[in-house]
């Protein structure tokens, strides 16, 4: 098995050495310049608002004017570094459109040398707004529920490889991650490796994706975990391998995807569809559907099927199920390659609601932990419904606490829950000794 | 290829200031880690606390100087403390994921909008190392030895940085010699047999949890005053993964290892970034393959690949004693 | 240090220091059977000298009753063994005495002093100190910091006085020549340097019984000392558990293997299904028909045929290794 190992690892090598031949190189603008996008997020669709005009003001009587265009980018090149105001214009919005916070129509910013100085305005519905709030509380809802299931499809995967082999997997991110790449590689056509394979529908792209994604699961655990397991490594030091794992995979990614966030091109812009306070995009719904029906097959096989309760089996007790004449390993092997497509399909829709990056995976790896933590380790119930508390909360929690801070609150949570509730919500208390 | 350049760069990185912070990083983690067994993810907010507690009391609130070393070693205290009190009775995998997750808290919070006029949102403090520079004894000049050498400030903060990392390394030495460090390597083997003993086991968690806090702590001093500014992204998660790599990489459970291990780690990430870097510049790597740019992400790359091959095949480190290591006894 | 500290380490050092004479060996058990003859064969039934007394003691996990024990009293001085049917909650029931996990009612005192909410280490301070099933030799250190370990009020495990050799050396050569003198006791001096992880079950076993010795205990509780272990040493480390109650100590101990709990025990405690369903000398119990049913199921001749035999020991040893590796489970 060390040759297996050996073999894995000079794979993961050579596929290094390969890609050296692609690659795509990103230029960098000189001189310093604040530019924006104005823009009101409808579900996952952005509406631009054209001719509308920003001023700026700066050090030693410094004054620039910009109008947006059809897109709502707006720009405004400046003298050098320093300290600017930035204002909105407000009558020169279309009618019903308004800032969200009336006091944020003018705002400072530090402009560093070099720097291309992003500035945003938020504009919507305003949040001061009192009689919204229980409107605003639906739609937050709705958003949360989109959020908890997408988290689910990840947090099921990693909590049934955590139950049958033990290992905290911190690679689990990048494998949500992969899915969404290669579906969006898919789908433009620019594939790494085959600059000749032209681009699919949306829904080709995603199952090929997906069949990858199984793929590589497989590929991870006869590589190496299953190697390792045969040599009798500590669970601590596969949670460190996979760390290793996560850190290479996502610069690899970096360098395959460079650093931008793109949408996929079908569904770059899209109309909500209203359902009484709530309004989503159409790919919202089907994408909550899929993942409401995924989720529901793979409880149910867990339940019914063969393979499903050898699965409960070995995650209850390994030694038991493997005296009882279960093929553990098969049952690993089942669960890594249906994990990693769980992952991967978490991908695919969280590409779809928050666009595609190197590192989308890794940026909810904490709230997959934290909605397996909650639900209590290893289980599978759990791991559903603490996605959906921590989907839930982090989505609603903005109605009192900022945006940017949503995911402070949600870890917070997780650690007094902790101290309340140490076996998590559904967790069972176990004897010790 | 100038290999004159790329082995002094090399050399200058194995002393320089990254290495003595990642050297004081792994130094703590060593304590947590190596010798408890203690899962902590979150080392970076150990250092973010300190490295903001002093900015913020310097640059915001106008304090002096040494008043913001203090808030910062209490801040690490009280990390420590609100770490230990929910995870330290429950299973290791918990401590690492509320540790992990608490870094994690610390940077939102310090980079966010909401809180700018505190902590300077994502760009950072700067403006709070005078009162540091001050007490610099090296007058104004290069002090080289051939090319290889430093400035008078990066000579006062190398020598405070490498004063401390020695001072850290006596007291891990000392606390590991004595019966309370054999307390500690015992709760790694087996928590509960310690406690049939009648050894206050949570205490002694704590406790190294907050010794290991502090150590670590020392790093974001000497960085935030090393660079003379912060910004909270440096406090990510790949911070504290840099540092078990070192401290994996010198072999755990051992004084010295952090500070070999930094020491050889950043070495090579030198080598590694001049090398491509003058190969790029050369054109033996066409640029279409690998630019100077992406570089950095070849570095992290190798970074995650190093720590998988070490804990693979040699968990003990370039020194360490394999029977002695506690990674494969669980 | 507080006081209890410093007496139980001073005590464990005279316990040992004054080894008995073979003679006295009798005298002890002869004691020991003398204080139990007039006390009923019936569960709880009251001791003329307890040490330990436990009431109304429940555990529940889940839906599941692991443990519901009315009332039981331990004899001082004595050696007494709780066997019980795999499931029994012997070990549920070690756990909850010794502070390892909490009760879901109950109350119970050692020396007359309320155990309840005392967390696990202050109770082995007080002086009741236990092994575990699976032996937990702290196995990356070596035999003698093992033993070192065990000490209790040890000046250098504070942390300020650690620094410092000069404040602990002292005491660190004391305790040193103490577990000297044990390892050579249990016949472990040779192995002094090794790694614990390097000795055999059998050693392992032996390793933490001298161990638990180091903290100066009153009374020792050994959750299946003989299981794992190579039959060549059975018999050495019998003669270790009987002379614990040489040295004046008491010792409750989990045993599965009959003989043994009648070659060495002075009271024997039945438990089944989380109850405690007999109590007596060994003989009076081992022919008491709950006691059977309980335990052997339909086997209930004293004299069983070798067949016999055979099957129950194989069902035994498929529940125990049901139960290890449920163990094993639990401790990942």
């Amino acid at each position: 098995m060390h040759k297996r190992l050996a073999l894995f690892l000079a794979v993961l090598f050579s596929t290094l050495a390969a890609v050296l031949g692609v690659g795509a190189g990103t230029a960098q603008a000189e001189g310093e310049t604040v530019f924006g996008f104005l823009f009101q997020r409808k579900g996952t669709e952005r509406v631009a608002y054209e001719g509308v005009t920003v001023a700026v003001k700066g050090p030693k009587g410094f004054t620039g004017k910009a109008t947006s265009d059809a897109k709502g980018r707006w720009e405004v090149p400046l003298p050098g570094p320093g300290r600017y105001t930035v204002e909105l214009d407000t009558k020169t919005l279309p009618k019903g459109v308004t800032l969200t916070d009336e006091t944020k129509k003018s705002l400072k910013v530090e402009v560093l040398e070099g720097q291309t100085k992003p500035v945003l305005f938020p504009l919507g519905k305003s949040t001061r707004q009192v009689e919204s709030k229980w409107s605003q509380a639906a739609q937050l809802t709705a958003e949360g529920l989109r959020f908890g299931l997408i988290i689910a499809l990840a947090a099921l995967g990693l909590s049934l490889i955590f139950g049958t082999t033990g290992l905290t997997n911190f690679a689990h991110g990048e494998l949500v991650t992969l899915g969404a790449l290669l579906t969006w590689w898919l789908s433009t056509g620019v594939v790494p490796f085959f600059p000749d394979f032209g681009g699919l529908q949306f829904f080709p792209a995603a199952a090929i994706a997906l069949i990858v994604c199984g793929l590589f699961g497989w590929a991870n655990d006869a590589g190496l975990w299953r190697p390792l397991r045969r040599r009798g490594t500590g669970l601590i030091a596969a949670m460190i391998v996979s760390i290793g794992m996560s850190i290479f995979l996502r610069y690899f990614y970096l360098y395959l995807f460079g650093g931008s966030t793109r949408q996929y091109p079908d569904y770059r812009g899209a109309t909500g569809i209203d359902i009484g306070p709530i309004s989503l995009a159409a790919v919202d719904y089907w994408s909550m559907a899929v993942a409401v029906v995924v989720l529901g097959a793979v409880i149910y096989a867990l339940v019914n099927t063969r393979i499903g309760k050898a699965t409960r089996a070995v995650s209850d007790n390994p030694a038991l199920a493997a005296a009882s004449g279960i093929d553990v390993d098969r049952v690993i092997r089942v669960v890594w390659v249906s994990g990693a497509m769980l992952a991967g399909l978490a991908g695919v829709l969280l590409g779809l609601a928050q666009g595609v990056n190197f590192q989308i995976g890794f940026q909810i790896l904490l709230l997959i932990f934290a909605a397996v933590t909650l639900g209590g380790l290893g289980t599978a119930y759990g791991a559903l419904v603490g996605s959906i508390v921590v989907g839930m909360f982090i989505s609603v929690s903005t109605l009192w606490i900022p945006v940017e801070l949503k995911n402070v609150g949600a870890l917070g949570i997780l650690i007094v829950i902790l101290l309340v509730r140490p076996q998590g919500i559904l967790g069972r208390a176990q004897r010790v000794g | 290829m100038d290999w004159q350049r790329i082995i002094i760069n090399a050399l200058e990185a194995s002393v320089g200031l990254q290495a003595v912070v990642f050297a004081l990083a792994a130094i703590g983690l060593n304590v947590h880690f190596g010798y408890t067994g203690l899962l902590n993810f979150g080392q970076s907010g150990f250092l973010a606390v300190a490295a903001y507690g002093l900015a913020v009391t310097v640059a915001t609130f106008d304090l002096p100087f040494w008043l913001g070393i203090v808030f910062g070693l209490l801040g690490a205290v009280v990390l420590a403390l609100l770490l230990g009190i929910p995870t330290l009775r429950l299973r290791a995998d918990y401590l690492a994921i509320v540790t992990i997750a608490a870094a994690e808290i610390i940077r939102l919070t310090v980079r966010s909008v909401t809180f700018e006029g505190t902590f300077g949102g994502s760009d950072g403090r700067q403006g709070f190392a005078g009162g540091f520079y001050d007490l610099n004894p090296y007058p104004k000049r290069q002090y080289n030895i051939g090319e290889f050498g430093f400035n008078e400030r990066q000579m006062w903060i190398l020598t405070v940085g490498w004063v401390l990392v020695a001072l850290s390394c006596l007291i891990v030495f000392l606390l590991m010699r004595s019966p309370w460090g054999r307390v500690l390597k015992a709760i790694r083997e087996d928590e509960d047999a310690v406690r049939s003993l009648g050894k206050n086991v949570y205490s002694y968690k704590m406790q190294s949890l907050i010794i290991g806090g502090v150590l670590g702590s020392l790093g974001g001093f000497v960085y935030a005053l090393g660079q003379a500014s912060i910004q909270p992204d440096i406090f990510g998660t790949d911070t504290t993964f840099f540092a078990y790599t070192i401290l994996i990489l010198g072999g755990a459970a051992r004084v010295a290892s952090p500070v070999v291990g930094a020491i050889v780690f950043w070495m090579l990430l030198s080598l590694t970034d001049n090398v491509l870097n003058e190969a790029i510049d050369a054109g033996y790597i066409s640029s279409s393959v690998i630019n100077n740019t992406q570089v950095g992400q070849f570095r992290f790359m190798l970074v995650g690949l190093l720590l998988m091959l070490l804990m693979i095949f040699r968990p003990q480190g370039i020194f360490g004693d394999r029977r002695e290591i506690a990674l494969d006894a669980r | 240090m507080p006081a209890d500290q410093t007496e139980a380490a001073a005590e464990g050092h005279t316990a040992t220091a004054s080894r008995p004479d073979a003679g006295s060996r009798r005298g002890r058990r002869d004691a020991a059977a003398l204080a139990l003859k007039d006390v009923p064969h019936e569960p709880g039934a009251p001791k003329p000298d307890p040490i330990l007394v436990a009431d109304g003691i429940k555990r529940q996990f889940g839906g599941l009753t692991a443990v519901d024990v009315d009332h039981v009293e331990l004899q001082r001085g004595a050696i007494t063994a709780l066997i019980g049917p795999n499931g029994a909650g012997k070990t549920t029931f070690f756990n909850l005495l010794t502070g390892f996990d909490q009760p879901n009612s109950g109350i119970w005192s050692f020396n007359g002093r309320s155990l309840s909410g005392v967390a696990a280490h202050r109770v082995a301070r007080l002086g009741m100190v236990r092994t575990f099933q699976l032996t937990k030799a702290l196995s990356k250190l070596t035999v003698i910091e093992n033993m070192r370990l065990g000490a209790t009020g040890q000046r250098g495990e504070n942390v300020f006085r650690a620094l410092f050799r000069s404040v602990w050396g002292a005491q660190e050569r004391e305790i040193t020549t103490r577990a000297d003198d044990l390892l050579e006791r249990f016949k472990l001096d040779a192995k002094r340097q090794d790694f614990a992880g390097s000795l055999s079950g059998g050693q392992r076993k032996l390793l933490e019984m001298a161990r638990a010795l180091m903290v100066g205990p009153e009374m020792v509780m050994l959750d299946e000392p003989m299981a794992g272990v190579n039959p060549a040493l059975t018999q050495s480390l019998l003669g270790h558990v009987k002379d614990l109650r040489e040295d004046g100590m008491t010792v409750l101990f989990v045993e599965h293997d009959m003989d043994m709990v009648r070659d060495i025990s002075d009271w024997v405690i039945v438990m089944a299904q989380g109850k405690v369903i007999a109590e007596g000398p060994p003989d009076s119990v081992m022919g008491d028909q709950r006691v059977i049913d309980a335990y052997l199921g339909s086997h209930h001749d004293a004299v069983l045929t070798e067949e016999e035999e055979q099957e129950v020991l194989a069902k035994a040893e498929e529940a125990l290794e049901r139960e290890r590796a449920e163990n094993e489970e639990t401790a990942q």
